[in-house]
């Protein structure tokens, strides 16, 4: 959408207070006020938004793609609370015609809105995010019931935003230790699917002090999550796991 | 050396692989997945995180007689439809090769962790999808898409993700690829490709470089497409000298969501939903008695424009159609079709178990682009003879191998993109085993690949970028849209080469090395543009109206003519005409024929 596209009548105007900074010009950053002018007869996203915005100041950096909250690139801290802009209505968080946009929290800032993810994903790559079979691959699929297929909904869907993990004290006080609920969440898909055969040793891989246990339930993850997820409920049931375990 | 100065090939430092592949998306991962399972030096360059690219949107399935739903369905059937859906201009080779080896295919995404949806019996589930049939046309609707709920495309791509880690493929996540590199003999040597997250720029060389960067549906200002389809991939092969085909060919898909252009999967339509107009008329039993909502998409989109034209649209504006989905009660709204129901009530506002969709036909897929084989090697054609392009490969959208023609069968593009990406890498694989030599380029051949760059970050004024783009997405949605009509193109065409000059000396303001999106934007802009004008050009010539080319002016197919691939150069911007291939290996070529659904 351009700004020029949109009739006078119907254009008001807001202010994006918004964190900028670019480290090969900013000794350190700043929050930069821009007034847009936005339609009035319809709602628009946070996302678009931030293109008018741009195309008022056009270096201004955020990551985006699908606009439509399956490609998890534009997670964001919405007026202090992580989302995804392109599933945003600004109708929801402009307050008295302001609304603060920052980047996710916990990770380092690479320009303006842009957060370097390489600990978010090292964590990720850490549970093997990855089918481990054993047994050889049959000549059609492997059979699985609609019982067991369906263990996976609420945990495949997961579009590793990094909303949950950059809310998570835990995660801001061990990145590197705490895996965060995002990279929990997939370790539980792969051993709750029943075709996996390597739950022993993705169990064996958390058993430590940090890596899961650091999880204390605030449940930051689950109120921040755009796709409704549960990490805590998905952290409890491995916990679960490694109790019953034990016992045997 | 970083992406903001002036750069001398000189200066450049070089990286080597045995294999490169631009793009991480579905045909990129999947060719980068066999080369790394070979044990190749493999690298991914993608301009996002590999999960954030287009393949992750698709929603309702991959298209495969896998013989779960049906276990007399048949491969030659779901050929004979895809040549039909192709309105007789798919390659029939590669869509015999496709549809083949399709089921191959995909039990190994199934093997890799793919969670697909389940039959009772434990089988993958199939649903039904447009222009769909049982025993070539004869038996009725088949069923025969393979479905994750509607979440195939996020499924399947996080599935080749993960593969792709175990199997320790090297990515270059959220490098930008400028452009090709070309030695003297013509033969494709590597990429310039700089990091955009520091801006540090390299020649990265390879013997093998497959492009496999999708589609770039924002030459149109209502797409469903992601923001980063700008055709970069079309935009560096017409650049290097590199022909396209069929270009003119652009599906716009029935149901993209009215104002958001977000799309609802025809998977809607499978599970039994269907369309209405104003006056809650299912109009589709009009336009195709038989197929009726499941009629080819581009006879459906084209009935939609009708009923809306015509003064039968839904709304104040009497400006779209309305997609009934509440008849099927809740459970099956919520279970097969959730991402439908999120998409529905964030972009449209509305819960489909409750309401109708409010749908446009809106830009979709880009059936046209480079000609390869069906080992994925380039086709450049030569006073009408075809060519083999040294070291350079194309998979999936950005390729026209073709299995799609003038319209694809939705479910296609998927297993296009995993049968062609799997193809590419396997030509790849065994011809390095035959020994591929590392070939070199002068600096010369470099600094060339480096102009476009270089330009641009010299430049000291001229156009916004946001604006070209608004202007050019304006022109193409108007002039080369569902209905074409001769006089509205040739001033489309004409607008267009007035933009030219701006295009190619933009004016970029921010000169950061850093995480610099402006420049990004400008790179892309200049690639859309290469598209919009191929695709205008070449629709204007190509005078029948056939597949989801429908002209006004020329309301008849022409096979006398026009049974032909379209090919185009933008050095000399003339179309010429190449055959279609008529000679599958196992089975008779389907025929041309009257095509009504």
């Amino acid at each position: 959408m351009s700004a020029a596209a949109i009739p006078v009548e119907q254009i008001k105007t807001i202010t994006m207070s918004i964190y900028r900074f670019d480290p090969s010009l900013d000794k350190k950053p700043y929050m930069q006020d821009l007034v847009i002018a936005i339609p009035t007869d319809k709602d628009i996203m946070v996302l678009d938004a931030l293109h008018l915005a741009k195309e008022q100041e056009p270096s201004l950096s955020y990551r985006r793609s699908c606009r439509e909250g399956v490609c998890g690139s534009d997670g964001m801290n919405i007026n202090g609370k992580n989302g995804l802009a392109c599933v945003t209505p600004l109708s929801e968080v402009l307050k008295r015609g302001k609304i603060t946009l920052r980047p996710m929290p916990g990770l380092p800032v690479v320009r303006d809105l842009i957060v370097d993810m390489k600990q978010f994903f090292d964590q990720l790559e850490k549970v093997k995010p990855y089918l481990i079979t054993k047994s050889d691959n049959p000549d059609i699929e492997r059979i699985q019931t609609p019982e067991d297929r369906e263990e996976l909904d609420g945990l495949y869907e997961c579009i590793l935003c990094g909303c949950c993990s950059t809310s998570c004290p835990s995660f801001w006080w061990n990145p590197d230790k705490f895996l965060g609920p995002a990279a929990l969440l997939q370790s539980w898909r792969f051993i709750a699917d029943t075709r996996d055969e390597a739950t022993e040793e993705r169990l064996d891989d958390l058993e430590d002090a940090f890596s899961l246990y650091r999880c204390h339930g605030i449940m930051n993850c689950v109120s921040v999550c755009p796709k409704g997820l549960n990490p805590t409920e998905a952290i409890s049931n491995i916990r679960n796991k490694l109790l019953t375990r034990e016992k045997n | 050396m970083l992406v903001n100065e002036i750069i001398n090939a000189r200066d450049l430092p070089v990286m080597e692989f045995d294999g490169i592949i631009v793009g991480g998306g579905g045909a990129g991962m999947r060719a980068s997945l066999q080369l790394a399972e070979s044990g190749l030096n493999t690298a991914v360059i993608s301009k996002v995180f590999p999960t954030r690219s287009h393949t992750v949107s698709a929603q309702g399935g991959i298209t495969c007689a896998i013989q779960s739903d049906d276990p007399d369905d048949d491969w030659r059937w779901h050929m004979f439809d895809t040549v039909k859906g192709s309105d007789y201009i798919g390659d029939q080779e590669a869509i015999e090769y496709m549809c083949s080896e399709g089921p191959k295919a995909v039990f190994e995404l199934e093997h890799m962790g793919l969670p697909f949806s389940r039959t009772e019996e434990g089988r993958i589930y199939q649903r039904p999808f447009g222009g769909q049939s049982k025993d070539y046309g004869k038996g009725g609707q088949a069923t025969r898409t393979c479905a994750a709920a509607d979440r195939t495309g996020h499924s399947l791509l996080h599935t080749l993700y993960q593969a792709n880690l175990k199997a320790g493929t090297n990515f270059l996540n959220e490098w930008f690829a400028v452009d090709l590199v070309l030695n003297t003999d013509n033969a494709v040597v590597g990429v310039i490709a700089f990091k955009i997250e520091t801006g540090e720029i390299y020649y990265i060389k390879s013997k093998a470089t497959v492009l496999a960067t999708g589609g770039a549906g924002r030459i149109y200002a209502s797409t469903t497409n992601a923001l980063i389809n700008s055709g970069d991939g079309i935009g560096m092969a017409l650049r290097a000298g590199m022909p396209v085909q069929d270009i003119e060919m652009w599906q716009f898909h029935p149901t993209g969501i009215h104002g958001a252009g977000t799309l609802v999967t025809e998977g809607c339509r499978g599970e039994g939903g269907y369309l209405l107009n104003k006056d809650g008329e299912r109009f589709m039993e009009r336009y195709a008695p038989n197929s009726k909502d499941l009629a080819g998409r581009d006879v459906v989109a084209r009935s939609m424009a009708l009923e809306i034209l015509e003064g039968r649209g839904c709304g104040p504006n009497a400006d779209h159609i309305f997609l009934r989905l509440d008849h099927l009660g809740p459970e099956v709204v919520h279970k097969r079709l959730p991402g439908i129901t999120e998409l529905s009530k964030t972009f449209a506002g509305v819960d489909p178990a409750v309401q109708p969709i409010p749908v446009v036909p809106t830009c979709h897929y880009m059936m046209g682009g480079i000609p390869t084989n069906i080992n994925g090697q380039v086709i450049s054609v030569d006073n009408g003879k075809d060519k083999i392009v040294d070291g350079l490969f194309a998979a999936g959208e950005v390729a026209c191998v073709s299995v799609h023609g003038g319209n694809r069968l939705g479910g296609n593009s998927l297993l296009d993109l995993v049968v062609f990406g799997r193809a590419a890498g396997l030509y790849i694989e065994e011809s390095m085993k035959q020994g591929v030599e590392m070939k070199n380029a002068s600096y010369d051949d470099i600094d060339k690949a480096l102009t476009r760059l270089n330009k641009l970050n010299a430049s000291t004024e001229g156009e916004q970028v946001a604006v070209l783009k608004n202007k050019m997405q304006q022109n193409m949605q108007n002039n080369f849209g569902v209905f074409r009509r001769g006089d509205l193109m040739e001033k489309g065409i004409e607008e267009l080469a007035q933009t030219r000059g701006e295009v190619d000396s933009m004016f970029l303001k921010d000169k950061s090395a850093t995480f610099n999106t402006a420049r990004i934007e400008a790179l892309e802009m200049q690639n859309l543009f290469e598209v919009a004008e191929a695709t205008a050009i070449t629709a204007n010539e190509r005078k029948e109206s056939r597949g989801a080319h429908a002209r006004d002016d020329h309301p008849e197919r022409d096979d006398e003519n026009w049974l032909k691939h379209s090919i185009y150069y933008s050095e000399t911007k003339e179309v010429s005409k190449r055959d279609v291939n008529y000679r599958p290996k196992t089975v008779q070529a389907f025929q041309p024929m009257v095509r009504s659904y």
